[in-house]
């Protein structure tokens, strides 16, 4: 039995009560070797507002619809509530989906849609059911209509009625809004978010936006080629993000590299280009001591040469600005380091400063406790969004 | 002028229009107009007078309605089984991979692209050398009608199998519904509106059919043989109400299906 094989089964072993959804060593590999999904173990507690975020072909979708039973694993298991569902037919399950496509059926009318699990199940009340769930959808008066007669935004509540109406114990939405145009996206954003506190049931969100996992969820796994990256509350991913991939993909990111000159109780000291620049403990995650320095560019301040900047620790002089753009609530430089790399620096739009003019000289501080450490064998531009979403 | 080459030019493509549908409706016009034909002497392509006659009287002729009747039976049953059959293999070709798989879904063209005239004798060829040749009738005509009629159905329910996202097969299964459940509440309700158009395009078919059958029909006449063979001593003016009834159960047939499609949809 291997190592990993072992551990599941002791994970498994360790808790059979537990009342969430559990998936230990899935695995799905296709043929021509390629694995879409590596070994995943993860825990998705029950209630929770789950988001599963990676970029497209991260094994994001196949974990979904291994969870749904449309897609066998290869290995692993799938545990919810204490039951092994991992080779449950996908009828016999407890869980719904809302998917990408929405896949209403177009030859029901949007009650039949919603009415389809029920009747499926034999529940009584269907009437009333649905005629409830179509409300909270706010969707009565299109009840007797078809599919094709409806709006995309429309459509996407019928999909979201059509599962939700089952209660099921777990609910999947896959790229639920992937279609729908900027606007309306917000607008169901927060929408999926209230019914998801009214119901209290789980919801498992894939999608390869970060700013709407980062929105809805409670808790986001960030997936990339088959594997969790890391998981956590949004905040905890965004401010101290444990891999460059993380870093670049939750948001922007400037990595610096560098080499810890000391380590001390409570905080790491980096050399970087000449400069020295410390490091909290707790936010470094590097095996040697070469490394990337990780900032955001919004944590990041600008002053004059020898300007006394409200950031004690971290000061490198030397930048010349070489792009100024004013996007409103903020201005987005760029600077050129002495060692040639350009950083990105977000300034708030406060007013209490004037804006500089590229090609001036400027200085760059940051407070100490803002900036993370991730190991230098990991790609610096991995996750990093070329067309800048 | 200048007023009339506008109005020619705005109205052109209307125009064109209506000389189009009346060449399609010329034709069937006369087959409606022939059936009240008292032609009175011999020459029965001549409109004589107008009479009832023909429709109180349609079986007059010996052999039309028998004929008729044959033609219908066989029309019937060779829709059954080759919408069946068809249906069951458009399943296959679309939703399972097997081997010979591509060679099947361009075969089954073949049928479609060979000349009726070498279908017709090959298929003599082939009963006659497996000897049914004393057989030839009912049966055999009815063996051809289905093999032609077999790659139309194909080819129009695989058309709509493989317009159909199976996104939604997965959602019923998702939605609790079992495998037979899936296919008679989502796939087949999606998939009969071409299964029914291949149905009637096979009842046309096997209907209007002459070359093959005629090649492989033995004693049994069919209606379109029986026409035939009444051109030599002058076809009966019954024919033509026969042609009227065609035509006007057909109109029936798309209108109602109109009429439904509209109700299903209102706008």
């Amino acid at each position: 039995m291997s190592q990993l094989a072992e551990d599941v089964a002791a994970r498994a072993a360790s808790d059979p009560t537990y009342d969430g959804l559990r998936l230990s060593g899935l695995t799905k590999s296709f043929g021509g070797g390629f694995t879409a999904v590596d070994a995943l173990d993860l825990d998705v507690p029950k209630g929770s507002f789950f988001a599963l975020l990676g970029p497209s072909g991260c094994g994001k979708t196949t974990t979904l619809r291994m969870v749904a039973g449309l897609e066998t694993p290869t290995s692993g298991s799938i545990v919810l509530g204490g039951n092994d569902i991992t080779y449950a037919k996908p009828y016999r399950r407890p869980v719904n989906t809302v998917f990408q496509s929405y896949a209403l059926f177009p030859h029901l009318d949007i009650f039949e849609n919603v009415a389809f699990g029920l009747r499926r199940r034999k529940s009584a009340q269907v009437k009333e059911k649905v005629e409830q769930m179509l409300e909270l959808v706010e969707l009565t008066e299109q009840s007797r209509k078809k599919p094709a007669q409806l709006s995309g935004g429309q459509q996407q509540r019928v999909a979201l009625a059509r599962a939700l109406i089952n209660e099921p114990e777990v609910l999947l939405l896959d790229e639920p809004l992937g279609a729908l145009d900027l606007k309306l996206r917000r607008a169901m954003q927060i929408e999926i978010k209230r019914i998801q506190t009214e119901v209290q049931q789980t919801f498992i969100h894939v999608t390869h936006d970060q700013e709407e996992a980062m929105t809805m969820a409670d808790t986001v796994a960030v997936m990339n080629a088959g594997v969790i990256e890391q998981m956590g509350a949004p905040a905890e991913l965004y401010e101290n993000p444990r891999s460059t991939f993380v870093a670049n993909f939750l948001g922007q990111s400037n990595l610096i590299s560098g080499t810890v000159v000391s380590r001390a109780a409570d905080v790491v000291t980096v050399e970087m280009h000449g400069i020295q620049v410390s490091v909290p403990t707790g936010r470094t995650h590097v095996d040697g001591d070469q490394g990337w320095v990780g900032i955001r560019p919004e944590k990041v301040l600008l002053g004059e040469p020898g300007e006394q900047l409200d950031a004690p620790g971290n000061t490198i002089p030397g930048g010349v600005i070489t792009d100024v753009s004013f996007v409103g609530v903020s201005t987005q430089y760029l600077v050129r380091m002495p060692w040639g790399q350009e950083l990105q620096i977000f300034e708030q739009n406060t007013g209490r400063r004037r804006m500089f003019a590229s090609g001036e000289k400027v200085e760059l501080s940051w407070r100490p406790e803002y900036a993370f450490l991730l190991d230098q064998s990991q790609d610096a531009t991995a996750g990093a969004q070329r067309d800048g979403q | 002028m200048s007023g009339l080459s506008r109005w020619v030019r705005e109205h052109l493509v209307l125009m064109l229009g209506l000389l189009v549908l009346v060449y399609t409706f010329v034709p069937i016009f006369v087959v409606v107009g022939m059936s009240f034909n008292d032609p009175g002497g011999r020459n029965v392509y001549q409109f004589g007078s107008f009479t009832l006659d023909n429709w109180r009287d349609p079986c007059g002729p010996d052999d039309l309605c028998s004929s008729l009747l044959t033609s219908i039976q066989i029309g019937l049953l060779a829709t059954l089984v080759a919408t069946v059959l068809g249906t069951l293999a458009a399943f296959a070709l679309v939703r399972h991979d097997f081997a010979g798989r591509s060679a099947s879904n361009l075969l089954i063209f073949l049928p479609m692209a060979a000349p009726e005239i070498v279908l017709g004798s090959s298929l003599l060829a082939l009963f006659v050398a497996s000897g049914f040749a004393g057989q030839l009738g009912f049966w055999t005509i009815l063996i051809a009608h289905v093999m032609f009629c077999l790659s139309f159905v194909v080819v129009t329910v695989r058309a709509r199998l493989a317009g159909m996202d199976d996104d939604l097969e997965q959602a019923a299964m998702d939605l609790y519904a079992t495998p037979g459940q899936t296919f008679w509440r989502v796939t087949f309700p999606l998939v009969l509106p071409g299964i029914l158009g291949a149905a009637l395009l096979s009842f046309s078919l096997s209907f209007d059919d002459f070359i093959i059958t005629n090649l492989n029909s033995g004693n049994t006449t069919t209606f379109p043989m029986y026409v035939y063979g009444q051109e030599r001593v002058g076809v009966p003016m019954q024919v033509n109400v026969v042609g009227t009834l065609m035509f006007v159960v057909s109109i029936l047939l798309v209108l109602g299906s109109e009429v439904r499609n509209r109700r299903r949809a209102p706008a």
